[in-house]
C-alpha cells in the first residue's frame, strides 16, 4: 500500500537546468492552420503499427477511422480533418534513423467536417471499466508525455491488481517544452474531467497531480478548477523543479518514497502514472466523441521568430508550424523534435507532427552548440552522482565501448531512461547516451537473431527427421514387396507363371473392351462436316500422288 | 599412525565409490560443448564452411578438425563468440569460405517457375512451399539466405534480394567521432 508523502522525497541525482519556457508562454495558445496535405503515419506508438482501412481516392471526415489497431499493444489512427486520401505508402517520418515508414496522406478539403465517431459516453461513471478502456482504445489515445504507450493498456491494472495511487504527471521537467503548462492553463476542465474518468476506470484509491514548483499559473488554474467542481478526491502535490522529475519512476519516488522495481512497472507497487495531456485527450474522447487527432506542440528556440504553443492536427508538416511562428531567424542552427535533453535532430522540416511530438526546437548555435571532440574517460564519477536511476553510467560506458553486451546488462542497462544527465556533466564530453542507445538496440537485435536461428535449427532438424522417416517407410515398403514375392510360386514353375501372364492379359483385354463399349473410337460417329473434310484431304493426298 | 592410514584409506575408498557411482548414474552421452557451439552458429545451413550444415561444423570445431573462422553468415560476431566460449584468440574471417554480406532472402520469379520441386528438395529448412507442377513460393520469414536453392533450379528463376530495412528494427550506430550527429544535445555535451 503506497502512501503519499507530506513533503515530497528527493530522487537521487538529477540536474538543475534553466527552464527556458517563458519565451513560448508569452503568446496565448493558438490553433495551427490546417495544412493542404497531412501525412499520418500508421505507427505512432510503442507496439504494433495500425493497418489502413481506407484506400487512395476515399473521402474521409474528421475523426473517421483510417487505420485499425492490430494486436493488444496497438492503437488505431483517425483522420485529422476531412478530405480525400491521396496516397498510402512510405514517407519520411520524424525518427532518428531518417528512414521512411508507411503513412496515409490526406488532402484536406478545407471544410473540416466531423464524422460521427460513436465514442461519446453519456454516463461514463456508470459504465464498466472494460467498456471505458475499449472506448479509449477506439479513440486511438496513446501516452502524450512522449513515449506513446497505448493508454488503454495502461488503464488495465491486470486481474487481481489494485491501484492504490493514480499519479498524473504534470511535471514537464525538460527545458523549452511548455505544452503541458499551456494545456493546464487553457483547458483545466478537460484535464480534471479526464482524471476523473481515469480514476473511475482504475478504481484508484488515491489520485494526485504531481507538478513542478516553477509553473505557478498552471497550479492556480488547476486548483481553481478543482475547487469550482467541488472535487475532493484529487489533490495537487508540488515538487521542487529538477530534471528529470517528470520521469515516471522519479516522480513516483518523489511523491511516495517508493521505488519501482528494476525492469518492473509502477503497477508492481500499485501505482499507475499518466500524463496530464493524456487525461485531457480522454475527456475529449469520452465527453465530446473526439478521437486523438490533434495535440499541443511547443514551437520554440532562438531559431524561430515567435515561439509559442500551437494546437496542431496530427500529420501537419513541421515546416507549416515554423511558418505560423514567423519563420526561421538568422540564428537557426539545428532543428530538434523533442527537448534538448531527450530529443533528436531532424534532417529536414518536411516531416509530419505525430502523436508523440511534444516540441519542435529550432535551436541556435548557442542553444545547441557543436560538441567538442570526446576525450578519454578519467573516471571522475560525476556521471554516477547525477544519474536519477541510481545506475553506474561509467561502467555502462566502458562495456558499451568494448561492445560487451553481456556484462553491460549486469549493470542494469535497461533501467536507463536516457535522460542525458550523465552526458551533460561529463568533463570529457563523451556522448554517453549514444553508447547506451547503441547497446540497447544491439542487444534487442541479437535477441531477434537468436530467436530466428533457433527456429531455423528446429526446422532443419524437423526436415532431417522427415527425410529419415520417408527413407525408412520406403525401405519397409520394399522389404514387404520382396517378402510377398518370396511367398509367390517359384520361377521354376513355368506353367503357373504362364497361367498368371495369360490371366493378366485377359484382365487387360476385358478392361479395354469395357472402355470400348463405353466410349466410341474417334473414327466412328463422324459428322457430315468431318466426312467432307476427310474426303477433301484424301483427294488432295491421292491427287498429289497422282501428280508426283 | 596406523589409525591415520586406515582412516585415509577408508575415506579414499568412500570417495572412490561415490565417484564411480556418479560416473555411471550421471553419465553425459553427447559432448555438451557441441551444443554450446551450435547455439552460437547462425543456423543458415549453407555449407560455406565446407560442412553439410551448422551441426556438423560445430562437431568439427569440438573435435579440433575445423577452425572457428569459417562461417561467413556468422561473421565477426560469431567468431568473437566462439573465441570467448573456447577460450582462444579470435581471428579474421577466412576469405576462402566467402564474405560476410548483408542479409538476403530468396525470391522465385513465378512467371518462370516450372514446378519441378528441385529447389524444395534442396532447402535445408523447408522454407519453400509447393508441389510437383504447382507454383513454388519461398516463405520469406523462414528463408535463411543460404542460397542452396539457386544451383538446382533448371530455369534459373530464383534471385536473392536484400531484406528490406524496417524502421522498427533500426539500430543506433556505434558512436564514432566522425559520424554525423543524429541525436539531440544531451548526447553531446553543451558547454554550459
Amino acid at each position: 500500500m503506497v502512501t503519499l508523502l507530506e513533503k515530497p522525497a528527493s530522487f537521487p541525482g538529477g540536474l538543475h537546468l534553466p527552464p527556458e519556457k517563458s519565451q513560448s508562454l508569452t503568446e496565448p495558445l493558438q490553433s495551427a492552420a490546417i495544412p493542404p496535405r497531412l501525412t499520418v503515419p500508421l505507427s505512432q506508438n510503442i507496439g504494433e503499427a495500425a493497418e489502413a482501412v481506407v484506400k487512395p481516392g476515399d473521402t474521409v471526415l474528421r475523426g473517421q477511422l483510417i487505420a485499425r489497431s492490430l494486436g493488444y499493444i496497438s492503437a488505431p489512427v483517425h483522420a485529422p480533418t476531412s478530405g480525400t486520401v491521396s496516397a498510402i505508402g512510405d514517407y519520411p517520418v520524424p525518427h532518428p534513423s531518417g528512414l521512411s515508414a508507411p503513412c496515409i496522406v490526406i488532402d484536406s478539403d478545407g471544410e473540416d467536417r466531423a464524422a460521427d465517431t460513436g465514442l461519446k459516453m453519456d454516463n461514463v461513471y456508470q459504465e464498466d471499466p472494460a467498456d471505458i478502456r475499449q472506448r479509449v482504445r477506439d479513440a486511438g489515445i496513446v501516452g502524450l508525455g512522449g513515449a506513446g504507450f497505448p493508454t488503454a493498456v495502461k488503464l488495465n491494472p491486470g486481474p487481481g491488481r489494485v491501484v492504490d495511487l493514480l499519479v498524473i504527471n504534470a511535471a514537464e521537467c525538460e527545458p523549452y517544452i511548455s505544452c503541458d503548462e499551456a494545456l493546464m492553463c487553457c483547458r483545466p476542465n478537460d484535464v480534471v474531467e479526464g482524471i476523473r474518468i481515469m480514476r473511475h476506470a482504475l478504481h484508484a484509491k488515491q489520485v494526485v497531480i504531481g507538478i513542478e514548483d516553477n509553473m505557478p499559473n498552471a497550479i492556480d488554474c488547476l486548483q481553481n478548477e478543482l475547487t469550482r467542481l467541488g472535487e475532493t478526491h484529487i489533490q495537487i502535490k508540488v515538487i521542487p523543479a529538477r530534471y528529470p522529475a517528470g520521469g515516471e519512476k522519479q516522480l513516483i519516488y518523489a511523491l511516495t518514497g517508493e521505488e519501482v522495481p528494476s525492469q518492473g512497472l509502477p503497477i508492481d507497487i500499485g501505482v499507475v502514472c499518466h500524463n496530464v495531456g493524456t487525461a485531457a485527450a480522454i475527456a475529449r474522447a469520452i465527453h465530446h466523441g473526439e478521437p486523438l487527432i490533434s495535440r499541443i506542440v511547443t514551437v520554440t528556440g532562438a531559431g524561430v521568430n515567435q515561439p509559442r504553443n500551437l494546437e496542431v492536427r496530427i500529420g501537419t508538416p513541421i515546416a507549416a508550424l515554423i511558418e505560423q511562428c514567423g519563420g526561421y531567424t538568422d540564428e537557426v542552427a539545428r532543428l530538434l523534435v523533442g527537448g534538448p535533453m531527450m530529443g533528436f535532430a531532424l534532417r529536414t522540416d518536411q516531416l509530419p507532427i505525430i502523436k508523440t511530438s511534444n516540441c519542435v526546437l529550432a535551436a541556435s548555435a548557442q542553444e545547441a552548440p557543436e560538441p567538442p571532440p570526446p576525450h578519454p574517460c578519467i573516471r571522475c564519477a560525476q556521471c554516477v552522482d547525477v544519474c536519477p536511476a541510481s545506475l553506474l553510467p561509467q561502467q555502462l560506458y566502458w562495456y558499451a565501448f568494448a561492445r560487451d553486451m553481456e556484462k553491460i546488462q549486469d549493470y542494469n542497462l535497461f533501467d536507463c531512461i536516457e535522460c542525458g544527465c550523465c552526458a551533460q556533466v561529463c568533463p570529457s564530453h563523451i556522448p554517453l547516451v549514444q553508447y547506451y542507445r547503441f547497446a540497447k538496440t544491439e542487444i534487442w537485435d541479437m535477441e531477434r537473431e537468436r530467436e530466428k536461428s533457433d527456429l531455423a535449427r528446429l526446422r532443419h532438424e524437423a526436415r532431417q527427421e522427415r527425410l529419415e522417416r520417408e527413407k525408412k517407410a520406403l525401405e519397409e515398403r520394399r522389404a514387404r514387396a520382396r517378402k510377398s514375392l518370396d511367398k509367390k510360386p517359384k520361377a521354376g514353375n513355368a506353367d503357373a507363371k504362364k497361367a498368371e501372364i495369360e490371366a493378366a492379359l485377359a484382365r487387360v483385354k476385358a478392361k479395354k473392351s469395357e472402355q470400348a463399349d463405353v466410349m466410341p473410337l474417334n473414327t466412328e460417329n463422324l459428322t457430315s462436316e468431318q466426312h467432307t473434310k476427310i474426303e477433301q484431304i484424301e483427294r488432295r493426298r491421292t491427287g498429289k500422288t497422282d501428280g508426283a | 599412525m596406523l589409525t591415520a592410514m586406515i582412516a585415509i584409506g577408508l575415506l579414499a575408498a568412500l570417495f572412490g565409490l561415490l565417484l564411480g557411482y556418479s560416473s555411471i548414474r550421471f553419465r553425459v552421452d553427447a559432448n555438451p560443448i557441441v551444443d554450446q557451439i551450435d547455439a552460437l552458429l547462425p543456423q543458415t545451413q549453407c555449407g560455406q564452411c565446407t560442412f553439410p550444415g551448422c551441426r556438423p561444423y560445430a562437431e568439427a570445431i569440438a573435435a579440433g578438425e575445423a577452425d572457428i573462422n569459417q562461417c561467413p553468415p556468422g561473421g565477426e560476431t560469431t567468431i568473437q563468440a566462439l573465441a570467448d566460449l573456447l577460450g582462444i584468440d579470435p581471428k579474421p574471417l577466412n576469405a576462402e569460405h566467402g564474405e560476410h554480406t548483408e542479409k538476403k532472402v530468396a525470391v522465385i520469379d513465378e512467371q518462370t517457375c516450372i514446378g519441378c520441386t528441385l529447389c524444395i528438395q534442396a532447402c535445408p529448412v523447408d522454407a519453400i512451399l509447393g508441389a510437383a507442377k504447382q507454383m513454388h513460393t519461398i516463405i520469406a520469414a523462414e528463408c535463411t539466405g543460404c542460397e542452396l536453392c539457386l544451383p538446382p533450379c533448371p530455369v534459373d528463376c530464383i534471385a536473392m534480394v536484400p531484406v528490406k530495412k524496417d524502421i522498427r528494427q533500426w539500430k543506433w550506430p556505434y558512436p564514432e567521432s566522425d559520424q554525423p550527429e543524429i541525436a539531440g544535445i544531451a548526447s553531446r555535451v553543451a558547454s554550459s
